[in-house]
């Protein structure tokens, strides 16, 4: 599938040149034409944040929601129509700030989405202040005297609650984080792509020399079903592992509903038996 | 009441379990509700109590009666005490007509004698096999003394411990036998009931506004709940639950009430026909969300179960105070409908109707109900589902589709992913007709526009109040909600032709009539269970009419019929 498909004519993107983000839509758009995945039958949910305008500029359905709430809404929509692909995409401030709590516990219900989760270390659509992931030493018009509190790890959290797939790109190699997307939209069940992207007018700290300085490509030695191995991984302070952390296969929330037992209907094709209702009510009579 | 002599009751009775939480009183409620009803007595149950598993005081109150009953009434004819506190609880409402039926070492030295019964319920129950079958002892005591045939609680009791073991339903049928025994020998002779039974009852459906409500989401099509536990709301995504098999049903407890907003509004969105269920303080967490159903233009249906607030409160009491915040509730400006169910009937309908309601105006539709509507059993004669026919305005998509496509009245064909050639996109940010944002000032103003628009339709569906009584009043007696049986009652007691009550079953939209109803009475009272008569407010904003008169109640419990009778006697 050619990645022409997802392209929108005539927008005007209303993010900052050089943003790590242009990447990260080329990387999504050619890892969705690679899984020739049909624009009709794929959902992008976002929150609010720059990342989450993301799903303005791809061709496709879309729920642009509320800050924080991408991902009930991507829960809802993939359990109302398994047969959509649905791809939550978000900041690291509306992923793992405004929406921590609906992190935590989609991680545990495990629906069967993907979510891509830009991450900047500091906010951009408010201008400048510091994100849950922020380094200590980063400086902010709010934060003068630098970040002090601890970075929030979004991988180590996910492999503590035993995720079903956890994963880590950077934005400055569209080649890997198109790969490393592919694996997590194929993934059955809920996966989990913290993408490190530069911020280029608020980040000064965390720019593309200091990812390509102080990342690197987990390699074969890694093996990804264990997960004290991962965990390890994704403490690492040093130089920040990429690749897939964790892979843990486990009934997504979708497949455990009794609804979906013996029919994968999707609800709106659905009719209410009215009759067995009425049965039931009458039953009262008793 | 003399020594020996029998206490008559006619037409109507009203007993009272009173006990601590965790014994059982709810069980003999069950087993008496549905007894009585099976022979033919007309049954209403209301229950208060605490917000504690064990422990506490708290009371169910059952009417029996010859005609259809549907309200509380403050008046005790006979008391069963379970615990030492029963009585100081239940003070208020004891009178010397109070006949105290139960055993001595709990009503103590006080009501030893002419007005009571001591009834030895904890040695029989040791004697059937432990203090667990006291609740049945009890219950087939009380049937006993409405001559309801035995077989019939032998066979409620069969299926209500069905699947248990051999034993336990064997013991609970001694225990009902032992019950009888009792209540022939020691209490025939000293009550005199004369209640009509009608064989129609006997035939009756009972249920409370819980099933009702719950039962109604069915019919109208519901098929998906996201919900976090809060009384008195739990129970209608508790019954969905049980039902969801059965009826295709995703039941999800979520992680807070603003993912059960935001899912509910994903549902919705890939076709779902989904419901919120909350109270107050869960509801000030969707406020959000709703808000987003506003721009989005989305169906959704939200239970707001109102309990006494602000904040906590009252967690298992009730009260109506929470209008004001459906009414207002969200950021900026969209419309909404607010339905009030008052009967088990309108909890059914109206729960049902909503669905069409937000399915074709895609907006929010409220059901304000609380906690006294939603744990108040009664028999009623039927529930159809089939009354109501489910509308669905899903469209299939074409290549052109445009989700927020501007149309004459305001309306844009709803289509959801996945179904047809075109994309759906909707975004929390203003938006142009296909759905991406915008800040064209233009733009702005016809999506305003559109969205208000929906407002006029709407005003052609409202839900007229039911004016009740002499149609040339002079005093109208004004009800929103669960405040209609205890009214009826209350005016029909009165005998007088000069008041007529004005109910209404959608307080929002406000129906183009109210204005001319009220300006033809003398004198306007309105009965709110709160302490601002937000309802009244409302009706002043939207007719410019002051009512006269206002009686409110917001200690927690709601009115009894004495209670209106008595506010509305000096009218």
């Amino acid at each position: 599938m050619d990645t022409k498909i997802f392209d929108m004519e005539n927008i005007d993107i209303a993010w900052c040149p050089g943003c790590g983000n242009f990447a990260i839509i080329n990387a999504i758009k050619q890892a969705l034409a690679e899984l020739e995945i049909n624009p009709r039958q794929l959902a992008m949910v976002s929150g609010i944040g720059q990342a989450a305008k993301a799903p303005h500029y791809y061709k496709c359905n879309f729920f642009n929601g509320l800050h924080g709430r991408s991902l009930p809404a991507a829960t809802a929509i993939k359990v109302a129509n398994p047969e959509l692909t649905v791809i939550a995409e978000s900041g690291d401030g509306c992923t793992y700030g405004e929406g921590g709590n609906h992190f935590i516990h989609t991680i545990r219900r495990n629906p069967d989405i993907t979510n891509l989760v830009h991450n900047n270390m500091v906010y951009g659509l408010t201008k400048g202040q510091a994100s849950p992931t922020s380094p200590h030493e980063l400086r902010t018009p709010v934060q003068l005297d630098g970040v002090f509190l601890e970075p929030f790890n979004p991988i180590a959290l996910a492999v503590s609650l035993n995720v079903s797939f956890a994963a880590r790109a950077f934005a400055g190699d569209i080649q890997e984080t198109k790969e490393i997307i592919k694996k997590a939209i194929m993934h059955k069940g809920y996966a989990l792509v913290d993408i490190f992207q530069p911020c280029v007018t608020y980040n000064k700290i965390n720019t593309y020399k200091w990812f390509k300085d102080n990342t690197y490509y987990l390699d074969n030695s890694h093996d990804p079903h264990d997960r004290k191995a991962a965990f390890e991984k994704a403490t690492e302070q040093e130089r920040l592992p990429l690749g897939v952390f964790y892979i843990n296969p486990k009934p997504t929330f979708d497949e455990s509903l009794s609804i979906y037992k013996d029919n994968r209907q999707p609800l709106y094709k659905r009719e209410t038996d009215i009759r067995r209702l009425s049965e039931l009510i009458e039953s009262k009579r008793k | 009441m003399g020594e020996g002599a029998a206490a008559k009751f006619n037409g109507d009775v009203s007993i009272v379990l009173c006990g601590e939480a965790g014994q059982g009183i709810q069980t003999v409620e069950h087993i008496l509700t549905q007894t009585l009803k099976l022979s033919g007595y007309n049954v209403f149950s209301s229950q208060e109590y605490m917000s504690r598993i064990r422990g506490g005081n708290n009371s169910t109150s059952i009417r029996v009666s010859s005609k259809r009953v549907s309200a509380p009434i403050d008046r005790m004819d006979i008391l069963i005490p379970f615990s030492k506190g029963a009585l100081t609880h239940v003070s208020k409402r004891l009178s010397e007509d109070t006949l105290v039926l139960g055993e001595e070492g709990i009503f103590g030295d006080e009501y030893k004698g002419n007005n009571s019964i001591n009834v030895p319920i904890s040695d029989i129950a040791s004697e059937v096999g432990g203090r667990i079958y006291s609740n049945t002892i009890a219950a087939a005591i009380v049937a006993a003394i409405f001559k309801v045939d035995i077989e019939t609680i032998n066979s409620f009791l069969r299926q209500r411990f069905g699947g248990k073991d051999e034993a336990i339903i064997r013991n609970n049928i001694e225990a009902a036998r032992r019950g009888y025994e009792v209540s022939s020998n020691l209490i025939d002779n000293r009550i005199r009931i004369s209640i009509q039974r009608d064989t129609q009852v006997s035939n009756d459906i009972i249920m409370d506004g819980v099933e009702a409500l719950a039962l109604g989401a069915i019919a109208g099509g519901c098929n998906f709940i996201s919900f976090y536990p809060m009384s008195p709301s739990t129970g209608v995504a508790i019954l969905l639950a049980q039902h969801s098999k059965e009826f295709g049903i995703v039941v999800e407890q979520v992680e807070d009430e603003i993912s059960a907003m935001n899912m509910v509004l994903g549902a919705w969105y890939a076709g779902a026909r989904a419901m919120a269920s909350t109270s107050g303080g869960g509801f000030a967490l969707m406020v959000e969300g709703l808000s987003l159903a506003g721009m989005i233009e989305s169906p959704v249906v939200v239970h707001l179960a109102q309990r006494p607030a602000p904040a906590t409160g009252l967690p298992t009491r009730t009260e109506q105070s929470d209008l004001n915040l459906a009414l207002y509730s969200g950021h900026g400006e969209f419309p909404r409908i607010i339905l009030t169910p008052g009967t088990i009937e309108d909890a059914f309908y109206l729960t049902q109707k909503a669905f069409n309601l937000a399915d074709k105006y895609q907006v929010p539709v409220f059901i304000l109900t609380d906690q006294y509507l939603l744990e108040s059993h009664y028999n009623i004669a039927s529930l159809d589902p089939s009354l109501i026919k489910q509308e669905r305005y899903i469209v299939g998509t074409d290549e052109d589709y445009k989700r927020f496509k501007l149309t004459d009245n305001g309306i844009s064909p709803r289509g959801v992913p996945g179904f047809g050639n075109g994309l759906v996109i909707v975004d929390s940010d203003e938006h142009d007709d296909e759905g991406h944002i915008t800040e064209d000032v233009g733009v702005r103003k016809s999506m305003v526009e559109k969205r208000l628009k929906k407002l006029d339709l709407i005003k052609d569906e409202i839900i007229p109040p039911e004016l009740i009584g002499n149609p040339n009043y002079d005093n109208l007696v004004i009800t929103w909600g669960s405040n209609y049986n205890v009214a009826m009652e209350a005016i029909g007691n009165l005998r007088r032709d000069d008041i007529s009550l004005l109910h209404f079953r959608q307080v929002y939209p406000l129906h183009q009539s109210t204005a001319n109803y009220l300006r033809k009475a003398e004198k306007t009272i309105i009965i709110e269970n709160n302490a601002t008569s937000q309802f009244g407010s409302l009706i002043k904003l939207y007719t410019g009419f002051d009512i006269d008169k206002k009686i409110l109640k917001y200690n927690g419990l709601p009115f009894s019929v004495e209670e209106v009778e008595a506010n509305l006697r000096s009218i």
